[in-house]
C-alpha cells in the first residue's frame, strides 16, 4: 500500500467538497475492494474519504411502497434488519450470503453496487427486485444504474444515498460460489412481481444482466416446463479456469429453473 | 513403556501460547536498528538480464542498499545445493543446473529473485523495489510438463531439458509377467501441481554481529541445522561456527519449510555484507509465486493380472516436474519416494518404474506432505480399482486376494522395501465396517431417487517413513545420513529439559514428546520441557519431516530417556551403598531388590548434582544423556481409507457424504494428536483431489496467484471425519511407532477419485475434480449409456 491521505466526511457536501479539492480522491465505503486493491498496489488514490461519519446512511426505513436503505448500511445489518426479512426477505437470505461474517460487518451496500464486481450478489437484487438508486443528485432506476464491468451510471464525484426496494415477498436468490473466491460463479435472482418475472444474473458475465427470454416465459406460465427449450447465449458469457462460458451459461438455466421450483413449492 | 501417559489424550502443552497469541514467531521479534528486506522479482517465467540500474532505488529516502545478482556472483556464492544424488538408468549423475541465490544472467521462473533492496522502513524498501530497473529480453518459456523433453532447451547443460531418465525394478521379469496375463488394465492419470499454503508465510532475520563475527539466523524452517549446513558448507556465507540457526515458533510447512530458498540465504549474506538486522517476511503473494510447489506427475501404467485377479506384474511410466531449479530434495521425491511406494500392499511380484524428471520455467517442485508416497498410491489404487471394475470383482476382493499377508512379514517387494509388519486385512476390515459398505447399494438408490448419484472409493495405501536409515539412505544417494538426535537432561530438582534434533512446526511434538519422556521416568507431563529448533542450544539434528519426528527423533529420546534411567541405577547404587544389578527402577522409583530401600528419581536428580563422593573410576557427576538415533529400517504406517460421495449431476457438484479412515501407526502416544494430524492430512488429500491445482498459463504466468482463484479447502468442504485406528508396532524402533503426519494425504485422494468416477458409472477424470470436470463427465456418461 502507498501512503495517502485519509479523512472522514461528517456530511455529503463535505465529501464532494473534499472530493472537489482533490486530484485523485476515492470514496471509502466498505473497503473490502478498495482496501485489498490498495494493498496490492493495484489502486493508488492521495485521498481516502471515509463515508462512514455522515449521518442518516445507515438507515433502513419502511416507505409507502418499500424500503428505502441507506447506502452505508452493512451486509449483515440488511441481512438482520426485520424489515427487510419481513417485506423483502430474498433481500436478506442475499445479503446474509455475502462472503463470511468479517465482511458482512463492514462491507456496504452502497459500495458494493457502486463497485460493480461482475460477481457481487448485490446487483442482482437490485436488478431483478427493480430497485432505485438515490444519489446526492438524482434517482437512477435499476435498469439505467449497471452499465459495464466495474462501471455504473455514476459520475466521478457521485454518491449514493440510499437504495429503494419495493416490497416483494415471492422471490428467490441461488448462488452457485466460485469454489476458489467464494464469489458468485453464477447467481440468479428472480422474482415475481405481480405478474411479471423479472431474473436477473450475477457472476455470469461482465456485468450484471436480465434474462429476458426466460422472464417472458415464465411471466406467461410459472413453471419448469415453459423454460425447458430456452437456452443463455454462452458468447457473451465469462470463461475462466473456474467454469467456462457453456458451464455459466448452463448453470444459470439450472438455477433458474430450481428458483422457478422454490417459489412453486412457497 | 512404564507409566501411564501414553496413549492419553493429554491437552497440546504449546496451545495456551498459540492461542492466547503469545506464540513468537520470526515475524514477531524485533531488533534495535533492524532494517527490512524487498524482493525484486522476475515478472517474467524466461527472460536474460541485460543488465541492472539501481540508481533511482537508491537515492530514494531511508534506503541502505541494493544488492542485485550480480553482488552474489561477486562474492562467490554458491549455488543452493540439492542433496540427494540420482543415476540415470544408464548410470549418469542427474543433470543439475545452478540455482543461483540471486539471478544475474537469465531468470527460470516467475518471481524468481534478481535483486534484494535493504531499507529503513518496509515502505521504504517496497517502494524503492520498484524502482530498481531489470533490463529484461523475454524468452519462450517451457510450461507443460508432458513436452517439456521436446521444449526449446533451457540449460546448456540440460539436453532435452531432463535431469535423470531413472529406473526401478526388474523390467525383464515385469514383461514375462505382461506376456502371460489374463487381463491388463492400463491407466493415465496426472497427479496436480499444489501450492503448500502454510499459514504462516516464510519469513527470516538475519543479525550480523561484527563484534562475534556470529550471524544469527531467525527462519521459518523445518530443519534449522540443515540450513545452517547448507548455508556454511555450500553457499559459503560463514563458517558453521559462526552462523546460528533458531526455527521459533513456525506456523505450518507440510515440507515447503525444509528447503534452502534464496531469500533466507540472501539475507544471511547480506546482514554480513552490510553489518546489519535485516528482516523479510513473504507476502502471501511472494508464497504462492516461490514456495516450493507439490507433485506435478503425469504418468501412464499397466497392471498384469492372472484370470484369478492375481496380480503379476505393474509397469509405470511418470514424467515428474522439477520446476526451473532442484530444490534441496527434490530429485528423490518422484523416485526413492515414489518408485519404491508402487508395489503398495500387494504381492505383485514384478515391478518396473521408469521416471523422467523435467525441467520447466515454473517454481521449483519439492516435497509436499506425503512427498512421492501420494502419487504412488494415487497410481496404485486408482488402477486396482479400475482393475476390479474391469474383471467384474469387488473391489474390497481383489485387494484382499492380493493382500500381503499378516504372516508374510518381513517382506521384500521388488522395488527395494523390506516392509516390517502389518495387518492390511485388520484395516480393510474395520473401514468397510465403519462405512457400512455392505449397505451401499441401498444407499445409491435412495440416492437415486433424490437425483443424486452416489459413489463409493477405496484405498488401502502404504507409506515409508521414519526417513531414514543412513545407510540405505546413503546407498539410495542421500547427501546425509538421516538419523535424529536427542537428549534428556535431568535438572538438579528433578523436573526435566528434552532438545531434539526434531522440528515442531503445529505438530505438538512439545506434548508428544514430553509425554513419552515423562511416562518413561514417571514424571508429571508438566515436569517436561521440550526444547527444539535452535542451532545454539542443540545437538546437530536432521528436522521433521516424512513422518520422522516420533519414530525416528522420538526414538532417539527413548534411548537417552534409557541411559538416564540406567545413570540414575549407578547413582542409586552409589547412595544405597550396593551393587549396580541390585538395583531396579519402578518409575519413578528406584528400589533395591533385597530390601525396601528406596530412592525417588527426585533424589537420585538432586544427588547427581550435590553429592561429592564419586568414585572416580566409573561414575560422572551429573545426569543427562544424549542419543543419536539411527533407524534400522523406514517404519510402514497403512491403511483404508473409503469415501462416499454424492454428485449432483445438474451442476457436477461432488458432495462427500461420509469420510472413513482406518490407519494403523503402531503405538500411539497421544491419540488426540495422531487424530489431528489425520484430519489435517484428509483435508489437505480431498483438497487435492476436489479442489487445489497450481495452474501457469503457457507465458508461464501463475493463473493461481491467490486465493481468488487458489482453491484452498474449508471446514464446510468436509463431512465429520471418521476416523479408525488398528495396531501392529514398528518391530525395529524403541518406541514402535510408524508416523501419522502425512497419511492423511496419501490416502485420501484416490479414495475420493474412486469414489467420484465410481457414481459417474466409470468415467475416469483427473484431479482436481471441480464441478465442470464432473458436470462434462455426467454428460459424457449418460451419453455412453444412450449409446
Amino acid at each position: 500500500m502507498y501512503s495517502f491521505k485519509m479523512e472522514r466526511a461528517e456530511s455529503l457536501t463535505s465529501a464532494l467538497e473534499r472530493f472537489g479539492d482533490s486530484d485523485d480522491a476515492v470514496y471509502l465505503a466498505g473497503g473490502h475492494t478498495l482496501i485489498p486493491a490498495m494493498k496490492q498496489r493495484l489502486r493508488a488514490p492521495e485521498d481516502v474519504i471515509d463515508l462512514s461519519g455522515i449521518p442518516g446512511l445507515r438507515d433502513i426505513l419502511v416507505t409507502q411502497d418499500g424500503i428505502e436503505i441507506g447506502a452505508m448500511a452493512t451486509h449483515a445489518a440488511v441481512a438482520g434488519s426485520a424489515h427487510v426479512k419481513t417485506h423483502i426477505p430474498v433481500l436478506a437470505d442475499l445479503a446474509g450470503g455475502i462472503g463470511d461474517r468479517q465482511v458482512r460487518n463492514r462491507g456496504t451496500i452502497g459500495g458494493s453496487i457502486a463497485n460493480n464486481d461482475p460477481a457481487a450478489d448485490y446487483p442482482a437484487a437490485v436488478l431483478g427486485l427493480d430497485a432505485r438508486i438515490v444519489t446526492d443528485r438524482r434517482t437512477i432506476a435499476s435498469g439505467d444504474f449497471f452499465k459495464a464491468m466495474f462501471e455504473t451510471a455514476l459520475e466521478p464525484d457521485e454518491i449514493i444515498r440510499a437504495i429503494q426496494f419495493p416490497k416483494i415477498e415471492r422471490a428467490a436468490y441461488l448462488k452457485f460460489p466460485n469454489p476458489a473466491s467464494r464469489y458468485a460463479m453464477v447467481g440468479v435472482l428472480i422474482a415475481c412481481i405481480s405478474d411479471e418475472v423479472r431474473i436477473a444474473i450475477t457472476g455470469a458475465a461482465p456485468s450484471v444482466f436480465r434474462a429476458a427470454d426466460f422472464e417472458v416465459a415464465l411471466s406467461e406460465s410459472f413453471s419448469e416446463s415453459s423454460i425447458s427449450e430456452l437456452t443463455l447465449p454462452s458468447d457473451t458469457m465469462n470463461d475462466d479456469i473456474h467454469a467456462s462460458a457453456d458451464y455459466r451459461a448452463h448453470l444459470c438455466k439450472v438455477l433458474i429453473g430450481r428458483g422457478v421450483q422454490m417459489l412453486s413449492d412457497h | 513403556m512404564s507409566g501411564s501417559l501414553v496413549g492419553q489424550r493429554i491437552l497440546r502443552k504449546e496451545d495456551h501460547r498459540y492461542i492466547t497469541g503469545k506464540g513468537r514467531y520470526t515475524d514477531d521479534i524485533q531488533q534495535v536498528g533492524m532494517t527490512y528486506g524487498c524482493f525484486v522479482r522476475s515478472p517474467y517465467a524466461r527472460a536474460d538480464i541485460k543488465g541492472f540500474d539501481v540508481s533511482q532505488a537508491l537515492e530514494m529516502e531511508d534506503v541502505i542498499s541494493v544488492l542485485t545478482g550480480l553482488d552474489v556472483a561477486a562474492d562467490g556464492l554458491g549455488g543452493l545445493p540439492c542433496g540427494w544424488m540420482i543415476h540415470s538408468k544408464d548410470g549418469s549423475e542427474m543433470r543439475q543446473p545452478v540455482h543461483p541465490v540471486m539471478a544475474a544472467e537469465r531468470v527460470n521462473y516467475l518471481g524468481e529473485p534478481v535483486a534484494l533492496v535493504v531499507a529503513e522502513t518496509k515502505e521504504a524498501a517496497k517502494n524503492a523495489a520498484e524502482l530498481v530497473l531489470v533490463d529484461y529480453e523475454e524468452l519462450t518459456p517451457v510450461v507443460d510438463v508432458a513436452s517439456a523433453a521436446q521444449g526449446e532447451q533451457l540449460y546448456a547443460e540440460v539436453p532435452n531439458n531432463t535431469c535423470y531418465e531413472w529406473g526401478l525394478g526388474d523390467e525383464a521379469a515385469t514383461d514375462e509377467g505382461f506376456a502371460s496375463a489374463a487381463h491388463v488394465t492400463h491407466i493415465e492419470l496426472t497427479n496436480n501441481r499444489l501450492i503448500p499454503n502454510a499459514i504462516e508465510p516464510r519469513a527470516a532475520l538475519a543479525e550480523y554481529n561484527s563484534g562475534t563475527d556470529e550471524i544469527v539466523l531467525h527462519t521459518t524452517s523445518q530443519n534449522p541445522h540443515l540450513v545452517r549446513l547448507i548455508l556454511t558448507a555450500f553457499v559459503q556465507i560463514a563458517p558453521e561456527h559462526k552462523l546460528r540457526v533458531i526455527a521459533p515458533d513456525v506456523g505450518g510447512g507440510f515440507g515447503s519449510k525444509i528447503f534452502i530458498y534464496s531469500e533466507e540465504t540472501a539475507l544471511a549474506w547480506a546482514s554480513k555484507k552490510l553489518g546489519l538486522s535485516i528482516k523479510w517476511t513473504a507476502e502471501r503473494s511472494e508464497s504462492f509465486l516461490t514456495d516450493a510447489h507439490g507433485r506435478d506427475h503425469v504418468t501412464k501404467a499397466a497392471l498384469a493380472m492372472d484370470s484369478e485377479g492375481q496380480f503379476l506384474a505393474f509397469k509405470v511410466s511418470t514424467t515428474a516436474n522439477m520446476g526451473a531449479y532442484l530444490s534441496t530434495f527434490a530429485s528423490s521425491v518422484p523416485t526413492y519416494l515414489y518408485g519404491t511406494l508402487l508395489a503398495g500392499q500387494y504381492r505383485t511380484p514384478a515391478i518396473y518404474v521408469e521416471v523422467n524428471s523435467v525441467f520447466t520455467n515454473t517454481a521449483p517442485v519439492d516435497a509436499y506432505r506425503g512427498a512421492g508416497r501420494p502419487e504412488a498410491t494415487y497410481l496404485v489404487e486408482r488402477i486396482v480399482e479400475k482393475a476390479a471394475g474391469e474383471i467384474g470383482l469387488n473391489p474390497a476382493e481383489l485387494r484382499r486376494r492380493n493382500f500381503i499377508g499378516k504372516d508374510q512379514f518381513p517382506y521384500q517387494t521388488p522395488v527395494a522395501l523390506e516392509y516390517d509388519i502389518g495387518d492390511y486385512e485388520a484395516s480393510l476390515d474395520k473401514a468397510l465396517e465403519m462405512a457400512s459398505y455392505e449397505t451401499f447399494e441401498q444407499r445409491r438408490v435412495e440416492a437415486l431417487a433424490r437425483g443424486k448419484l452416489r459413489g463409493i472409493g477405496l484405498s488401502c495405501y502404504i507409506e515409508a517413513c521414519g526417513l531414514a536409515p543412513s545407510q540405505v539412505a546413503g546407498a539410495l544417494g542421500a547427501g546425509v545420513g538421516l538419523w535424529e538426535s536427542g537428549e534428556v537432561r535431568v535438572n538438579p530438582t528433578g523436573s526435566v529439559t528434552v532438545l531434539t534434533g526434531s522440528h515442531s512446526h503445529g505438530q505438538g511434538h512439545e506434548t508428544t514428546f514430553a509425554q513419552l519422556v515423562a511416562d518413561r521416568l514417571g514424571l508429571a507431563i508438566e515436569d517436561v520441557e521440550v526444547v527444539h529448533g535452535d542451532t545454539g542450544k542443540l545437538d546437530f539434528g536432521l528436522g521433521t519431516y516424512g513422518s520422522r519426528s516420533l519414530a525416528v527423533g522420538g526414538s532417539a529420546l527413548s534411548v537417552a530417556a534409557d541411559k538416564v534411567v540406567e545413570k540414575g541405577r549407578k547413582i542409586a547404587a552409589l547412595l544405597l551403598n550396593t551393587e549396580v544389578d541390585n538395583i531396579a527402577f519402578d518409575a519413578p522409583v528406584y528400589k533395591m531388590m533385597d530390601s525396601n530401600e528406596t530412592k525417588t528419581f527426585q533424589e537420585i536428580a538432586f544427588a547427581a548434582y550435590v553429592n561429592h563422593d564419586w568414585p572416580s573410576d566409573n561414575l560422572e557427576p551429573g545426569l543427562a544423556e544424549k542419543a543419536f538415533y539411527d533407524p534400522l529400517n523406514f517404519t510402514y504406517p497403512a491403511g483404508t481409507h473409503i469415501c462416499e460421495v454424492e454428485i449432483d449431476p445438474d451442476t457436477g457438484v461432488t458432495e462427500i457424504v461420509q469420510f472413513v479412515a482406518v490407519d494403523d501407526f503402531g503405538t500411539i502416544i497421544n491419540p488426540m494428536i495422531v487424530e489431528g494430524q489425520v484430519h489435517g492430512g484428509l483435508a489437505q488429500g480431498i483438497g487435492q483431489a476436489l479442489l487445489e491445482q497450481a495452474v501457469y498459463d503457457e507465458s508461464g504466468q501463475l493463473v493461481t496467484g491467490s486465493y481468488m482463484d487458489y482453491c484452498m479447502p474449508r471446514a464446510d468442504n468436509f463431512p465429520d471425519f471418521k476416523v479408525g485406528m488398528t495396531c501392529t508396532p514398528c518391530t525395529h524402533n524403541p518406541v514402535g511407532a510408524k508416523g501419522c503426519g502425512e497419511a492423511g494425504a496419501i490416502g485420501s485422494p484416490p479414495a475420493v477419485m474412486n469414489a467420484v468416477i465410481n457414481a459417474l458409472g466409470g468415467v475416469e477424470i483427473d484431479m482436481p475434480a471441480t464441478p465442470e470436470k464432473v458436470w462434462r463427465a455426467v454428460l459424457s456418461s449418460q451419453a455412453q449409456k444412450i449409446a
